[in-house]
């Protein structure tokens, strides 16, 4: 296992997890979430092909009621 | 007969956007959204929450097809911030509108204009169509349509503060220097301050709490749809000039001796 920060909170997540992996360990649609992997936006399609490492910086937001 | 109201190339149905924050339940605010009559409806951008995430997102409420989801940078106090939160939302894939906003002050949730500014070059650069939320200073909304905002939208009074329309003079200048739509954006109370705002002959309203947190948002709703709809009205109409004197509305002539 390594450790990555999902939303600001240390998560461990097995070696050579991508990020739809993450997203299905979370029970996360990915058509309702976006994605932001150090810093980065990363599109829908290129979920499976990005690899967590150790220290990585997650960040899974959704909209939410606002004014 | 009015003109079409168009904001980057996008045309809207009402006047009256409305946002999603702050309603006691999905439900109620789904039934004040459709009383409203409102086309565009804002969101805001947070992380989920993963130790919840299977419960309903707003998006299960709120049809996408059926309303335009105009995102916010609520909350966002830098320009940096807000320039994050606008690309995360455009990520969303429903459009590349931005309700713009960086706060400069926790108090009074006052808008940094220097931010706000930066951010705008920014975005409108990157192909975002930017509605700045911006306080009623002319200047700064003559300084954000030369940076490529595609709307201004001055606040009446205070985000969430329902104080009114505390400077009609303001928001009524900025209409007339503009070219870009001018869309107040919060402080509005209740029906007569929507009237208000509208009679100043801006092209639309937006507001939230005034519905969330009205003891009936429906009928409130209700209330503000017909009270955009009155003021615009009023405006197009064009009202009978102040005068300091009495002028009868009766005959002189005619009386008895």
């Amino acid at each position: 296992m390594i450790e990555v920060m999902v939303n600001g909170e240390r998560r461990a997540v097995p070696v050579d997890s991508t990020l739809l992996d993450l997203l299905g360990s979370l029970h996360l649609d990915p058509r309702v979430v976006v994605v932001e992997h150090n810093r980065q936006i990363v599109r829908r399609p290129a979920l499976e092909q990005m690899r967590l490492a150790p220290g990585d910086a997650v960040e899974l937001v959704h909209f939410v009621g606002g004014g | 007969m009015d003109v079409p109201f168009t904001i980057g190339g996008h045309t809207f149905q009402s006047r009256l956007f409305v946002g999603t924050g702050k309603y006691r339940s999905n439900e109620e605010m789904v039934r004040a959204i459709a009383a409203s009559g409102a086309d565009v409806v804002t969101v805001a951008v947070r992380r989920v929450p993963l130790d919840r995430a299977r419960e309903d997102g707003i998006l299960h409420h709120l049809d996408p097809q059926r309303f335009f989801l105009l995102a916010n940078t609520a909350g966002c106090s830098t320009a940096e911030d807000a320039i994050r939160y606008a690309r995360l939302a455009r990520e969303a894939g429903f459009n590349d509108f931005v309700k713009l906003e960086v706060i400069g002050d926790q108090e009074t949730l006052l808008p940094d204009v220097a931010g706000l500014l930066e951010a705008t070059r920014v975005l409108a650069r990157d192909g975002f169509k930017v509605l700045a939320y911006t306080n009623e200073d002319l200047i700064t909304a003559l300084r954000l349509e030369e940076a490529g905002a595609a709307a201004v939208m001055p606040l009446a009074s205070p985000i969430g503060s329902g104080l009114g329309l505390l400077n009609p003079f303001s928001v009524r200048t900025i209409k007339r220097r503009l070219t870009v739509p001018v869309v107040v954006d919060a402080g509005v109370g209740t029906a007569s301050d929507a009237c208000l705002t509208m009679e100043q002959g801006v092209d639309g309203i937006l507001m939230n709490t005034a519905l969330a947190a009205a003891r009936d948002p429906v009928g409130m709703a209700r209330a503000m749809r017909l009270a955009v709809d009155a003021g615009r009205a009023a405006f197009l109409a064009g009202r009978m000039p102040r005068r300091e004197v009495a002028v009868p509305s009766s005959p002189l002539e005619g009386m008895l001796d």
